[in-house]
C-alpha cells in the first residue's frame, strides 16, 4: 500500500486517482499507524514551504517520514512535498525543511515570468527507475516559484529550462522527487506514478 | 521550454455544458466531465470551467463536478464564476480544482485576492479581467457576466491584482467576445507587458491564426477558446500543430 501523507497541502484526491488509474491502491492519510504499515509514500503538497512545514509538525509527520528514510522505503516528493526535503528555503527569510537533500531551495531570479506555470519538458540525466517509463524531453506540468538545488549534482535525474537550467527530478537512493505534478501531467505523470507504483 | 497553452473553456449551468458542444462521440455530451476527458484525449493543457448557474441553491452542482472531474481527468482544472468567499474557494479546491478564477468579488473586495494567495498560494488565485475598449488605448473593468462598468482602467488593475497576490490573469475582451474575429491584441499585449505573471488571452478566436497573433503579437502566455473547439471547427491538435509549423513551442 502506498500513503500519501495529508497536511492540508492542497488536494490529494487526483494524486490517489492516479495511482488507482495505473492499477495500484493508495490511502491518503495522516495517521501514522497506517504511515508506518505503508510500503511506500507520497508527500505532495502545493503552497507556501512555511506553512507546509508547519503542518508536517502540527500532525506529528516528520517522524515517520524520517523512520521511512531509514527503512529505505521509497519516497515520491511532489512539488512543495519535493521541496520540504530540502534542508532549507529562501521563501519568507530563511525556513528550515526536513534536511533529507543536503540543499537549498530558492527563488527563480530571472527575467521571466513567475510562476513558472504550464507543460515544460524534461531534460533526463540519469536513468533512475522512476523515469523508466519516460522519455527524454517530455513535457510535465509545473507551477512554482521556487526550485530546490542540491549541493550534491550527483542527486539530479533530470533538469528543465526556464530562464536558467534548473533540477526537476531527483533522486537519492529509494528517495525520488519531481518538481513538476505527475497527477495533473496526463499520460506521461501516470506513467511517472506507475513506474513509482512499481518500484 | 516551457509551452505556451491551449486551454479549452466551458460554460457550465446546473451542472451542464452550455453553448451547444458538437461532439460526435459522447455519450452524454452536456456533461462535463465527459467532455473535458475528450479534451484531455486530445492534449488540451488545461481546462476552465466557468459556472454560470444563477440560483445560489444550486451552487453547490459545481463542486460535485468539480469532484468528479478531478478523479477522471488528470490535467490543471479552473473554476470560475460566481466565487466569493474564502470558504467558497476552499470548498472547490479540496473538491479537486486546481486554480480559482475571481472576478466581480475581487473588484468588489480586493482584499480576497490577497487573503486568498496567502490562504492557498498564489498559484492557485487567478483574476478574470472583463475588458471593453473605453478609448485609443484605454479598456474599462466591467464585472456581474459584463453587465457593470467599474471605473477601472484594465492595465491598472491587472497591475493591482498582481501585487495583491494573483498567480494568474485570464483576460477577455469583451468587445471581441462572441466575434470571431480575432482576439484584441493591443488588450492583450498592454496587459502581458505591464505584469510580471502570466496571462490567459480570451475573447474572439475564430481562426486558428488568430492563437497565433494572441502568443505573438498580444504576447500572451496562454490561449483561451470555446466555440472553435466546441463546435468541432479545429482540434485541439491542428491547433497545436498550426502553432508548432509556425515556430510557437507547444506540447504535442
Amino acid at each position: 500500500m502506498i500513503a500519501i501523507l495529508d497536511f492540508d497541502m492542497g488536494n490529494l484526491r487526483s494524486i490517489q486517482k492516479g495511482i488507482e488509474q495505473v492499477g495500484h491502491k493508495a490511502v491518503v492519510t495522516r495517521d501514522r499507524a497506517k504511515i508506518q504499515s505503508a510500503h511506500k509514500l507520497i508527500l505532495p503538497g502545493v503552497g507556501a514551504f512555511r506553512d507546509g512545514m508547519r503542518n508536517l509538525e502540527r500532525y506529528n509527520l516528520i517522524t515517520p517520514i524520517y523512520n521511512a528514510v531509514e527503512a529505505g522505503k521509497p519516497i515520491l516528493g511532489i512539488c512543495l512535498g519535493m521541496q520540504l526535503l530540502f534542508s532549507e528555503s529562501e521563501e519568507f527569510g530563511l525556513t528550515q525543511g526536513l534536511g533529507i537533500i543536503a540543499g537549498r531551495v530558492k527563488r527563480f531570479a530571472i527575467n521571466l515570468k513567475v510562476p513558472h506555470m504550464g507543460w515544460n519538458s524534461i531534460d533526463i540525466k540519469k536513468p533512475i527507475p522512476l523515469l523508466r517509463n519516460s522519455t527524454q524531453g517530455e513535457y510535465f506540468y509545473f507551477v512554482h516559484s521556487y526550485y530546490g538545488e542540491p549541493e550534491d549534482p550527483d542527486c539530479i535525474a533530470a533538469t528543465t529550462e526556464y530562464g536558467i537550467c534548473f533540477p526537476s527530478v531527483i533522486s537519492q537512493g529509494a528517495l525520488f522527487a519531481t518538481q513538476f505534478h505527475p497527477e495533473k501531467s496526463q499520460s506521461s505523470g501516470l506513467k511517472i506514478l506507475k513506474a513509482f507504483a512499481e518500484l | 521550454m516551457l509551452a505556451k497553452r491551449i486551454i479549452p473553456c466551458l460554460d457550465i449551468k446546473d451542472g451542464r455544458v452550455v453553448k451547444g458542444v458538437s461532439f460526435v462521440n459522447l455519450r452524454d455530451a452536456g456533461d462535463p466531465v465527459e467532455v473535458a476527458k475528450t479534451y484531455e484525449a486530445e492534449e488540451a493543457d488545461e481546462i476552465v470551467f466557468l459556472d454560470i448557474t444563477a440560483s445560489h441553491e444550486k451552487r453547490e452542482i459545481i463542486i460535485d463536478v468539480a469532484r468528479r472531474t478531478s478523479e477522471m481527468v488528470f490535467m490543471p482544472l479552473t473554476i470560475g464564476g460566481g466565487i466569493r468567499s474564502l470558504k467558497d474557494i476552499e470548498r472547490l479546491l479540496k473538491a479537486g480544482a486546481d486554480k480559482i478564477s475571481l472576478n466581480t468579488s475581487a473588484v468588489d473586495n480586493p482584499q480576497l485576492v490577497r487573503q486568498a494567495a496567502e490562504y492557498f498560494g498564489s498559484q492557485c488565485i487567478v483574476v478574470a479581467i472583463d475588458a471593453k475598449r473605453s478609448g485609443p488605448c484605454s479598456w474599462e473593468v466591467y464585472t456581474h457576466g459584463g453587465r457593470v462598468a467599474r471605473g477601472l482602467d484594465a492595465v491598472d488593475w491587472a497591475k493591482e491584482v498582481e501585487s495583491l497576490g494573483a498567480g494568474e490573469i485570464l483576460l477577455t475582451s469583451m468587445d471581441q467576445d462572441g466575434q470571431q474575429t480575432g482576439y484584441d491584441l493591443e488588450l492583450t499585449r498592454s496587459v502581458s507587458e505591464g505584469v510580471n505573471i502570466p496571462v490567459i488571452a480570451s475573447g474572439g478566436a475564430g481562426t486558428l491564426e488568430h492563437l497565433y497573433q494572441a502568443l505573438v503579437k498580444g504576447r500572451a502566455d496562454a490561449v483561451l477558446a470555446a466555440s472553435i473547439f466546441h463546435y468541432r471547427t479545429y482540434t485541439i491538435h491542428q491547433a497545436k500543430a498550426y502553432l508548432k509549423e509556425r515556430g510557437i513551442p507547444v506540447r504535442m
